[in-house]
């Protein structure tokens, strides 16, 4: 593999002569915010194997990368996520209750409970665009944003970030040829975790890591340790100001892996050989954040306690709050089709609203999610 | 008022958006210097210049999706299928992408843009430059489905669907393309997007069509009426989704008799939808079952492609057939 970048050692060592570039409140907020990831994937856990929630999306292992990239953006700029990048939105102060909304598919939900859970959609107060299932199709969706910015003559960013898996996909080949001719101010973030569901990367491509594919695009690549935070924000900002400067797209290769399953309806022990995973836990990358913090004097084991004891609880507060919200009126089924309710669905709301009346309201089943 | 032809009013269309609204883009496979392979963009770049009507990439899923991410950021994408045949890798992006973005982001991202592509037989195009897959998208729930007839109709219609807030997919009868003339007014006027048309007055058979149909129905008609007496009620749907419902359903009660037409194949095609509206809610009008006129259930033959297609015979047998039942 072509060479990685990495800034933070698995003890929390840097090289001599490194400056993160932060001031210590804002290297304890990307802290934060991965331990909020992680406190939101236990308890999303938790709420799923109760049959509180249908579904939901591990991050073990990919906080630093989330939480990195995030870390090299401006409020103006747009992100465009996979299902597995939500770190990034409470980086940027999306409240953790609007996410939990979400996983309740309820009232208050942006998406008004139609998408499945951990599909979040903000646009305050960043751009966090909403989440489609299909993989690889909001690629060129970011460049499409991203021409637009251009064509007015803004300086905004916009990241788009999808896993090993999306790199086969249609949407991986248009997006970066059309990012590429038409030099559209694009972050692609390939988040390289080992697998694609179950699918190990020496099946998903023979050519030598993800980067390198940008070469055939015309387009600069960068290699880093998704596990460290501080490689992953350094080649994101670097993209972001080749973009900026209207020099165009870059696709970054974050090389982290995924210590969890796919999803909670997911077993991993069936494909992920245990030793790798071992291996991998030596360099988590959120114990290599927190030895970095300890070593520069800016935490200490109780503080350290007492922050995660914290995220937990905003986290619970959240669930909690979240639960005990009202589901979406039976009138969301049929609204936001279009701007305006054509006559023939409003003619079947009417119809679902007479027979909820005459006959109840129908039977909410299991809910039990296979993928 | 000028007299065009349906291409020179799509043109004309595009020019008079793209004046009156910056944020309005043009672009897909050749639409730039060269002005697509119809002419629909002729002399657009060199007008608006090559940030407003722009060539792309080949590849149908980078023209719609980004278009998807322009509409998100304020612009007003007319993206071109160079033929709608061509259309179905993009299927992903139009059907998944960009009519279930308001729905799944509670209004938040919206995709309001307009694919423009060229449908239907005729040329001597065979399987690949012939095909109508309207059925396809009008079944699709946050796609308007849209298709003029005539040369007024292009222009406004295309226009409404410009400034449309939703998704439309504009199918252009390439047939028609200079083969119909009209009367278009100059400047800005626009034909709402779920308002039939009737094209002529009858009391004894409702045909229903669009697109390149309707020149042959209106052929068929006109025998009908000379040869037989029969006087029908034509009428041109243009807008497959929304579809004006009521219109319809008052059309065939109307008369009792029905015919669709369309060169789409019959099975699950629109002429199904039609037929089941009208058996659900007119059947105490009915003097006789609903014909369909269609293409037959194969792909798009080439040296044949005259049988394949519904012609003048064709609709008269089948208005026949209802009349004398």
């Amino acid at each position: 593999m072509t060479d990685m970048l990495t800034v933070l050692a698995p003890d929390g060592a840097t090289k001599k002569g490194f400056e993160a570039g932060l001031p210590d409140e804002e290297l304890l907020h990307c802290y934060r915010t991965m331990l909020l990831v992680r406190s939101f994937d236990e308890i999303c856990l938790k709420l799923q194997r109760a049959g509180r929630i249908g579904f939901s999306i591990p991050n073990l292992g990919i906080e630093a990368t989330q939480v990195g990239a995030a870390s090299a953006l401006r409020k103006t700029d747009w992100i465009f996520p996979s299902y597995r990048d939500f770190g990034m939105a409470l980086y940027h102060g999306i409240p953790a209750v609007e996410m939990m909304h979400n996983m309740f598919g309820n009232a208050e939900d942006s998406a008004k409970g139609r998408q499945m859970p951990v599909h979040f959609s903000f646009v305050e107060p960043i751009h966090f665009y909403s989440i489609s299932s299909p993989i690889g199709t909001h690629l060129p969706h970011a460049v499409g944003a991203a021409h637009a910015s251009k064509l007015r003559g803004e300086d905004t960013v916009h990241l788009v970030s999808f896993g090993d898996g999306g790199t086969s996909s249609l949407g991986f080949h248009s997006g970066l040829n059309f990012a590429a001719v038409w030099k559209s101010p694009v972050v692609f973030l390939c988040q390289n975790n080992g697998y694609a569901i179950s699918c190990p990367s020496d099946q998903q491509t023979a050519s030598d890591g993800y980067a390198v594919k940008a070469e055939a695009y015309g387009m600069p690549h960068a290699t880093v340790d998704g596990n460290d935070l501080f490689a992953v924000r350094q080649a994101v900002l670097e993209a972001s100001e080749r973009a900026r400067r209207g020099e165009g797209p870059t696709l970054i290769e974050a090389v982290t892996f995924r210590m969890g399953g796919h999803s909670t309806s997911d077993d991993p022990t069936k494909y992920v050989p245990a030793e790798l995973v071992e291996e991998w836990k030596q360099k988590d990358p959120v114990d290599r954040f927190r030895r970095f913090l300890e070593r520069k004097g800016l935490l200490n084991a109780e503080q350290n306690e007492a922050m995660r004891a914290d995220t937990l609880a905003e986290i619970d507060r959240a669930a909690k709050a979240a639960e005990v919200t009202a589901a979406p009126g039976l009138e969301t089924i049929f609204s936001d089709v279009f701007a305006e309710v054509p006559a023939h669905i409003r003619k079947q709301g009417e119809f679902l609203f007479d027979l909820s009346q005459r006959r109840g309201e129908a039977d909410a089943g299991d809910g039990e999610f296979p993928l | 008022m000028a007299n065009l032809t349906l291409i020179q009013a799509v043109n004309d269309g595009l020019r008079t958006v793209m004046k009156a609204d910056d944020s309005v883009v043009v672009f897909g496979e050749d639409v730039g210097p060269k002005g697509g392979v119809f002419l629909a963009t002729e002399g657009l770049t060199t007008d608006f210049g090559e940030s407003r009507c722009f060539d792309t990439p080949l590849s149908e899923d980078g023209i719609i999706g980004t278009a998807i991410g322009m509409a998100m950021n304020g612009l007003r994408p007319v993206a071109e299928i160079q033929f709608q045949d061509f259309i179905f890798p993009a299927f992903d992006q139009i059907v998944s992408e960009a009519a279930k973005l308001r729905y799944r982001s509670g209004g938040q991202y919206t995709a309001p843009m307009v694919i423009r592509t060229p449908y239907g037989g005729g040329i001597r195009g065979g399987l690949y430059h012939s095909q109508s897959g309207e059925a396809y998208f009008a079944h699709t729930a946050g796609l308007k489905v849209v298709i003029p007839s005539t040369p007024h109709d292009a222009k406004g219609l295309l226009i409404a669907s410009i400034q449309d807030p939703d998704p439309v997919l504009f199918m252009e009868p390439k047939a028609l393309y200079r083969s119909v003339k009209g009367e278009v007014p100059e400047g800005e006027y626009t034909v709402d997007l779920s308002t039939l048309r009737t094209v002529r007055q009858g009391g004894d058979v409702t045909i229903y069509c669009y697109g390149a149909m309707v020149p042959v129905v209106e052929r068929a008609a006109a025998q009908a009426a000379e040869q037989r007496g029969i006087d029908c009620l034509v009428v041109d749907l243009r807008t497959l989704m929304p579809l004006d419902e009521e219109g319809v359903l008052e059309a065939a009660k109307q008369t009792g008799r029905v015919v669709v037409v369309h060169e789409a194949p019959r099975f699950c095609g629109y002429g199904a939808e039609i037929s089941a509206l009208i058996a659900e809610h007119c059947i105490e009008y009915m003097e006789a079952p609903v014909r369909r006129v269609t293409g037959f259930d194969t792909p798009f033959p080439n040296t044949l492609e005259h049988h394949y297609l519904p012609d003048d015979r064709r609709v008269l047998d089948a208005i026949e057939s209802v009349y004398d039942f």
